[in-house]
C-alpha cells in the first residue's frame, strides 16, 4: 500500500466527517523521525455523486419521493464507499425515514442490526455518531443510516417505536457514548453500572491500566504508549 | 450459612415499605412462612448473576405469582470486559486476540467476521486465497457444532439430564481437536486474521477430519435417540417459550430462533461471503416456534455442518501447498507459525532467514509485526451467520494502524430482549428452558 492509497480525502468528495488532524508520524512528544512538521487531515470518504450504482439508485430515489418535500432536508448526503451504502440522515427526520425504509414495500429493510456509536472529537458540533446497519430480508440488502449530533446537544430520536429491538442496542450506545435518544422507553445504562459516571467508549474517556515491571524493564500501559499513525 | 449465594426476595416498585427477604442457603421454609404471615403476594425472585443456568453471568429479575412468572427483566452487564474499547489501543491484527474472546463458544465466527470487515475496509476480500477461505469455513463449521452441542448439552443438563450434556460434550471434544490440530488452541484461537489464517492445517488433516465427522455424526445420532421422542423431553420443551415469527421480526431475532418459526434465513445463503455460495448444504427450518423445533433446529444444522465439513476435507486435499494468506507483503504476516521444541511459534526457517540472511526482512518483520498496517480512513459493516443468528461488526479506520472503532453487534445480546416475551405467563420451571433456547453466551453479550 502506497501512501497516495490512505490519502485523507478523496478528490472531488467534501467530506461531512473530520476524524482527525494529525501532526508528526507518532503520538507525543520526541518525534525524531525528521516527520514531526508533518499535517495531515483526515476525513472519512465524502459523499458520491449519482449514479451510485447497482440498486442504491433505486432505494435512494424510492425514498426522496416518499418523503416528499423534506428529502432534501432530512438525507444530508449519500455515500457509497467500499461498495456499501451510507444515507447520512438529519436527526429530525431519522424516525420517518426508518418508518418509510421498514414499510415500503420497494425497501422492506425489517430487521436494523442496532445501533453503534462513535465519537469523532475533530468533528465539532457533530462530535457523536450513531450508525445504523439496516437488513431487507425480503430483497436482500444491506445499507446503513448515519445520525450525527454534537457532544453539547446528544439528543438523537430514538427509532424503538420503528424498531423495537434497538431498545437495548440505543441504552448500550447511550451507555458508552452518551447520546440521548429521545423516545427511548427506559434509557438506562446497560453494561456499566447505575452508578457509573463517564461514558467509557468515548474518546476523552481513557482506557487505564497500569505500568507493568518484568525484569527491570517498565512497560507502560497500552493508551500512553507511543502510537505509530 | 454460606454468605455466598444471596437470592432476595426484594419487593420493586412503588410499595417500598414492602418487607425484603434474604436467603442464604436452607431457610426457604422461614421465608416462606413470613411472606405467608405478612400477607404480601407479589414477590420478586432475583435469579443470578451466579445461577448456574444462566450461561454466565446473567442475572434475571422475575416476579412471581404462585408458579407463574408475571414479568421477567434480564439484567446484563456482569461480564463486561470493554473489548471494543480495548481493540482501539491495539494493531488491527492484534484485534482477532480481543474479538475471538467475546463469545468464546463461538470464537472462529468473531474472528471471522472482524476479519472480513477489516478486508473490506482494505479492499482485499477477494484476494483471499481460496486455501484460506476453506479452512475458515472448515474451522466455522466446527465451531458451529460445538455451540450447537452446548446448547442443547447444557440445555437437557439444565432440565437434569445429565447423559444429554455428557455426549454433547464428548462430541464436541472431538471437534475441539481437529481445532487444535489446526491452530494449535482448542478455543481463543486467534487463527483467522486479516487476509487470510494463521496457519496452514498439517498434512494429514483431512483424514483426521473424516474420522471426527463419522465420530460426531453417531454422537448427534445418540443425542436424537435420547431426548427428540423422550416424553419428558417433549412435555418439558413443547409449546414453551414460543415466540412466532411476527414476534422475531420485532425483536430482530435472527439464527435458529428465526428458523424454528419458518423463515429460513441465513447469511450463509443470502449474502454469501468466505465462498459459501459453493458448497452443498441445506437451511433446516421447522414450524412450531417452540423451544422445542429450536432443538430441531440445531440438530438438523450440526448434520448440515458436518456435510459442508466433508466438503471442506476434500478441497484441503485439492488445494494442499497452495497460500493460506495473501499476497501482499503490506498486510500479510511475515512469518508463518510452527510447532517447535518448545511449543507454538514463528517457524524457524523464518526465523533463520530474517535473523540470518535478510536484514531487509528483518525490518520488514518488525515493522510489521509492532507498527502493523494502515487501513485506508472508513467504515464498513460485516455479516456472518453465528450459531445464535446475525453477528456483524462495525469497523471504522482512521486510516490508521489500529482501529478508530470496532462494535460487534451480538445475536445474543439482541436475542436476550426476547427473554420477557418468552417467559411471561408461563411457569418459574420454564424459565430455564426459555434461557437456554434463546442460547447465547454472556461473553459475547457483554463484551
Amino acid at each position: 500500500m502506497t501512501e497516495s492509497d490512505i490519502a485523507p480525502v478523496p478528490e472531488g468528495r467534501e467530506s461531512l466527517t473530520l476524524i482527525n488532524v494529525r501532526e508528526g508520524m507518532f503520538s507525543g512528544s520526541g518525534d525524531t523521525s525528521g516527520f514531526g512538521g508533518l499535517t495531515k487531515t483526515i476525513a472519512m470518504p465524502g459523499p458520491s455523486a449519482k449514479p451510485y450504482g447497482g440498486w442504491f439508485d433505486s432505494v435512494v430515489e424510492i425514498l426522496q419521493e416518499l418523503l416528499e418535500d423534506t428529502a432534501d432536508a432530512a438525507i444530508e448526503a449519500v455515500v457509497v464507499d467500499r461498495g456499501e451504502l451510507t444515507l447520512r440522515v438529519n436527526r429530525d427526520h431519522l424516525v420517518e425515514v426508518c418508518r418509510h425504509l421498514r414499510n415500503d414495500q420497494d425497501l422492506r429493510f425489517e430487521i436494523c442490526l442496532g445501533v453503534s456509536g462513535v465519537h469523532y472529537p475533530a468533528d465539532s458540533g457533530a462530535e457523536l455518531h450513531a450508525v445504523y446497519p439496516l437488513l431487507s430480508l425480503t430483497h436482500n440488502r444491506q445499507m446503513r443510516l448515519e445520525v450525527a449530533c454534537g457532544d453539547d446537544d446528544p439528543h438523537i430520536p430514538s427509532v424503538c417505536s420503528i424498531y423495537p429491538a434497538n431498545n437495548w442496542h440505543e441504552r448500550e450506545a447511550y451507555d458508552f457514548f452518551g447520546i440521548i435518544f429521545d423516545g427511548h422507553p427506559g434509557l438506562a445504562r446497560i453494561q456499566m453500572p447505575d452508578d457509573w459516571s463517564g461514558h467509557p467508549q468515548r474518546k476523552d474517556y481513557p482506557l487505564g491500566g497500569i505500568p507493568v515491571t518484568y525484569k527491570g524493564a517498565t512497560i507502560p500501559s497500552p493508551d500512553t504508549r507511543r502510537q505509530y499513525r | 450459612m454460606t454468605g455466598t449465594h444471596t437470592f432476595a426476595a426484594a419487593p420493586l416498585g412503588p410499595d417500598t415499605d414492602a418487607p425484603e427477604f434474604h436467603a442464604y442457603g436452607g431457610d426457604w421454609s422461614d421465608i416462606a412462612d413470613e411472606a405467608t404471615r405478612l400477607g404480601h403476594q407479589r414477590i420478586v425472585v432475583n435469579m443470578g448473576p451466579q445461577h448456574p443456568s444462566t450461561h454466565g453471568v446473567l442475572r434475571i429479575m422475575l416476579e412471581i405469582d404462585g408458579e407463574t412468572v408475571t414479568e421477567a427483566r434480564a439484567g446484563i452487564g456482569y461480564l463486561h470486559t470493554g473489548i471494543e474499547k480495548n481493540m482501539e489501543y491495539r494493531t488491527w491484527t492484534q484485534g482477532v486476540t480481543f474479538a475471538t474472546r467475546m463469545d468464546y463458544v463461538a470464537a472462529m465466527f468473531n474472528e471471522a467476521v472482524y476479519c472480513l470487515g477489516v478486508e473490506k475496509l482494505l479492499d482485499i476480500v477477494d484476494d483471499v486465497p481460496e486455501r484460506a477461505n476453506v479452512l475458515r469455513v472448515m474451522m466455522q463449521e466446527l465451531t458451529r457444532i460445538g455451540s450447537h452441542l452446548v446448547a442443547i448439552g447444557t440445555g437437557g443438563n439444565e432440565m437434569g439430564a445429565t447423559t444429554v450434556m455428557t455426549t454433547a460434550f464428548l462430541a464436541r471434544e472431538e471437534t475441539f481437536k481437529i481445532i487444535e490440530q489446526v491452530t494449535g488452541l482448542r478455543t481463543n484461537n486467534a487463527y483467522i486474521r486479516p487476509g487470510g489464517v494463521a496457519q496452514d492445517a498439517p498434512e494429514d488433516i483431512s483424514e483426521a477430519v473424516r474420522e471426527m465427522v463419522g465420530y460426531v455424526r453417531e454422537k448427534l445420532d445418540e443425542l436424537a435417540h435420547l431426548q427428540l421422542k423422550n416424553p419428558i423431553f417433549i412435555g418439558r420443551l413443547k409449546d414453551v417459550a414460543r415466540l412466532d415469527l411476527a414476534g422475531c421480526m420485532a425483536l430482530g431475532i435472527t439464527g435458529p430462533m428465526l428458523r424454528s418459526a419458518g423463515l429460513p434465513q441465513d447469511l450463509r445463503k443470502d449474502q454469501p461471503y468466505s465462498g459459501y455460495e459453493t458448497y452443498d448444504f441445506q437451511v433446516p427450518t421447522a414450524q412450531g416456534a417452540d423451544a422445542y423445533d429450536r432443538v430441531i433446529v440445531r440438530m438438523e444444522e450440526c448434520y448440515e455442518s458436518l456435510k459442508i465439513i466433508e466438503q471442506c476435507a476434500d478441497r484441503l486435499d485439492q488445494t494442499a501447498g497452495q497460500p493460506v494468506m495473501v499476497g501482499d507483503k503490506k498486510i500479510a504476516w511475515p512469518s508463518q507459525l510452527s510447532v517447535g521444541t518448545d511449543g507454538q511459534g514463528n517457524s524457524l526457517a523464518h526465523i533463520a532467514d530474517i535473523m540470518g540472511t535478510s536484514m531487509e526482512a528483518l525490518i520488514h518483520h518488525f515493522k510489521i509485526v509492532t507498527e502493523g498496517f494502515p487501513v485506508p480512513a472508513g467504515q464498513a459493516f460485516a455479516t456472518v451467520e453465528n450459531p445464535k443468528g446475525v453477528l456483524g461488526v462495525h469497523v471504522v479506520s482512521d486510516g490508521g494502524t489500529k482501529p478508530w472503532r470496532a462494535h460487534f453487534r451480538d445475536p445474543g445480546f439482541n436475542n436476550l430482549q426476547a427473554l420477557s416475551m418468552l417467559c411471561e405467563g408461563g411457569q418459574v420451571a420454564d424459565v430455564v428452558v426459555a434461557v437456554a433456547s434463546i442460547d447465547f453466551v454472556l461473553g459475547g453479550v457483554d463484551r
